[in-house]
């Protein structure tokens, strides 16, 4: 796109600054951990250890490393160092470093929260499109009517109900878990297996979803619709299906971009309580069963992950963005 | 009188009888809002009179557990695993949602007001640096953030309503600020620094009043988002354990939604009509004070 050095220069400028101010949020995060676990009431290794019982010697090891008998500056330091080293504790209620279960469990929150949004997207597109076609029509009521629900309805009590109809009273559908126990497929059929169990919990995570990108996609396309320069394609004689799909939806598309980076967060806890619902083995359901067994590190870990996902998507759909709008100058 | 003539027209703005009035016609010309309203007094209503409208207690266990709705001896929606009457715990979960809704946006609502109108009319350093902490607040995820902390600190109504507060207010620190950065430069706010008003008086009595309208539909959208997460700490165990709420209802059925529907389907009703209530209200607020602005 760029024809000259000095817009590409504008590019990686803009990324670098971007990057750079993306470094003392995470910092930030970090030091939000390390308040929750000093402020934490009770022994503040308890927070490092959880409440499982742990070796004493462990223990001991732990007030030693990461200084607990210190200052507190001094233990801040500390704690940033070893997260920056990848040291997220241990978890005894699971007998795993923390990180291990971590990258374990994200694999399958991130099957199921990527699918829905590549599939929310598409629907909540397609429905913002028919519904901004004809603006106050019966259409456009039904598309509104659907997403206002999409806005209330909690994602868990969705899950409840979609577990209701389509796995206790049509029984067409796994209620929940993440493969048949009873059978072992292989290859294909086990994949099948898979899709069929994600079927449900994708579901009750879309919905708010594709509440929101439809909403935002009705009202940016009936602002692009009266921009001069689809008055101006109107004009050229062009048809209103190639005015809608190739020149309005282009630009109307964009904030569904930014939307992504947004609302990730908003999704995580959406699959955190979907996962609880329908016992997907994933991060949510983890950070669900680590609430019981007061697995403090778990929790803690939890947050730093989501945390830095969060800002990472953030500073991608950021850039994204202005790499795909072209209105954009550096 | 040391006030100056403060009425001046600010575009949007509530002052006057004669613009509430017109905000009201176009309010009640918004089907949608009129249903929030509607829905948002009648949870008034039965928070406020929970106690003598609850059938039963709450709490009191009986032996019929698993009663469905309708099944007659006076459990109109049906009975729990413990044999709990499912409508009288609806009602004071009504009461539950609405005080830590509405108070948790309360608390957002200031908290906002402050950093925003700091942020703009102070500008320069000042408004970089409030806006740098409330993008932080913004990335960080509330839910999991609210969970760890209600979990190390207590679910007690208290904390609820501080944590869900304390996550909630950028969205409405960055709107005050947008109003500010506008109003500060406006004549009137020159009239009053030329009667030598001091900041804060500027800041809080002059320029305050005309920009709490777009602040309301805010609270109010904020109100629908603390019942939600109220209601998903809930879900996750994190209630207040001695008050009913519907997230712990749900958190109840979900071990018996395969025998006892009602006791799933219900309370979620009640935490979605609440949440749609506030929603519906925001947008009705946004058509009354100014039909162009959109907040979502």
């Amino acid at each position: 796109m760029s024809s000259g050095s000095d817009a590409g220069r504008g590019v990686w400028a803009y990324v670098l600054g971007r990057v750079l101010n993306a470094v003392p949020l995470v910092l930030g995060v970090i030091v939000v951990n390390f308040l929750l676990m000093t402020l934490a009431p009770g022994d503040p290794v308890t927070a490092l250890v959880g409440d499982y019982p742990a070796p004493a010697d462990y223990v001991e090891r732990v007030r030693q490393q990461y200084g607990l008998d210190r200052p507190v500056p001094e233990r801040l330091v500390r704690y940033v160092a070893s997260v920056m080293r990848g040291d997220l504790g241990y978890s005894f209620a699971n007998r795993q470093p923390v990180v291990t279960l971590l990258v374990e469990r994200l694999g399958r929150t991130l099957v199921l929260m990527l699918t829905t949004v590549v599939i929310a997207s598409a629907v909540g597109l397609t429905l913002g499109v028919v519904a901004a076609r004809r603006p106050h029509s019966a259409t456009d009521a039904a598309a509104t009517g659907f997403a206002l629900a999409g806005y209330a309805v909690p994602e868990f009590w969705l899950g409840q109900l979609l577990i209701l109809v389509f796995a206790v009273w049509l029984q067409w559908l796994p209620a929940g878990g993440f493969r048949s126990v009873r059978e072992s497929y292989e290859g294909f059929a086990a994949l099948l297996d898979h899709a069929r169990h994600m079927l449900l919990p994708m579901a009750a995570l879309s919905f708010r979803y594709m509440a929101i990108t439809t909403r935002l996609t009705r009202a940016s396309l009936l602002e692009v619709m009266n921009t001069q320069y689809i008055v101006a394609a109107r004009a050229r004689g062009l048809s209103e299906r190639t005015i809608l799909w190739r020149h309005a939806l282009r630009a109307a598309a964009l904030p569904v971009v930014t939307v992504i980076g947004y609302n990730f967060g908003f999704i995580v806890a959406g699959s955190a309580l979907v996962e609880t619902v329908f016992g997907w083995p994933g991060i949510g359901r983890l950070m669900y069963d680590s609430i019981f067994t007061r697995d403090y590190p778990v929790l803690l870990g939890i947050l730093l992950m989501v945390s830095v996902t969060v800002i990472v998507v953030n500073l991608v759909t950021d850039v994204l963005y202005s790499v795909l709008d072209p209105r954009v100058r550096y | 009188m040391t006030t100056p003539e403060a009425t001046v027209r600010v575009p949007g703005a509530a002052g006057g009888s004669g613009s509430a009035r017109a905000a009201w016609r176009r309010f009640r010309r918004h089907r949608g809002g009129l249903f929030g309203l509607a829905v948002v007094l009648l949870l008034v209503v039965v928070a406020v009179f929970a106690p003598a409208l609850a059938p039963h207690d709450p709490f009191t266990t009986s032996r019929n557990s698993f009663l469905p709705p309708l099944a007659g001896s006076g459990y109109v929606l049906g009975t729990d695993h413990l044999g709990r009457d499912l409508l009288s715990n609806l009602i004071w979960g009504a009461r539950v949602s609405l005080l830590v809704g509405v108070a948790a946006a309360l608390t957002a609502t200031i908290i906002g007001v402050i950093v925003g109108a700091f942020a703009g009319y102070i500008g320069a350093r000042a408004d970089e640096l409030l806006m740098r902490i409330t993008e932080f607040f913004q990335v960080i995820p509330r839910f999991v953030l609210a969970l760890i902390v209600v979990a190390f600190f207590g679910s007690g109504l208290v904390n609820l309503i501080l944590v869900i507060g304390l996550l909630s207010w950028p969205q409405t620190a960055r709107l005050v600020r947008s109003q500010y950065l506008s109003h500060k430069t406006m004549q009137y706010v020159d009239a009053g620094r030329a009667l030598g008003m001091r900041d804060l008086k500027l800041i809080f009595a002059e320029i305050l009043p005309n920009v709490m309208a777009p602040v309301l539909v805010v609270t109010s959208l904020d109100v629908a988002q603390a019942i939600l997460l109220e209601a998903s700490l809930g879900f996750f165990g994190l209630g207040d354990p001695n008050l009913p709420s519907w997230g712990a209802m749900l958190n109840a059925a979900q071990d018996y939604i395969r025998r006892a529907w009602w006791m799933s389907v219900f309370p979620g009703l009640g935490i979605s009509l609440a949440v749609l209530g506030f929603n519906l209200l925001g947008d009705g607020l946004t058509e009354a004070y100014d039909p162009r602005m959109r907040v979502r």
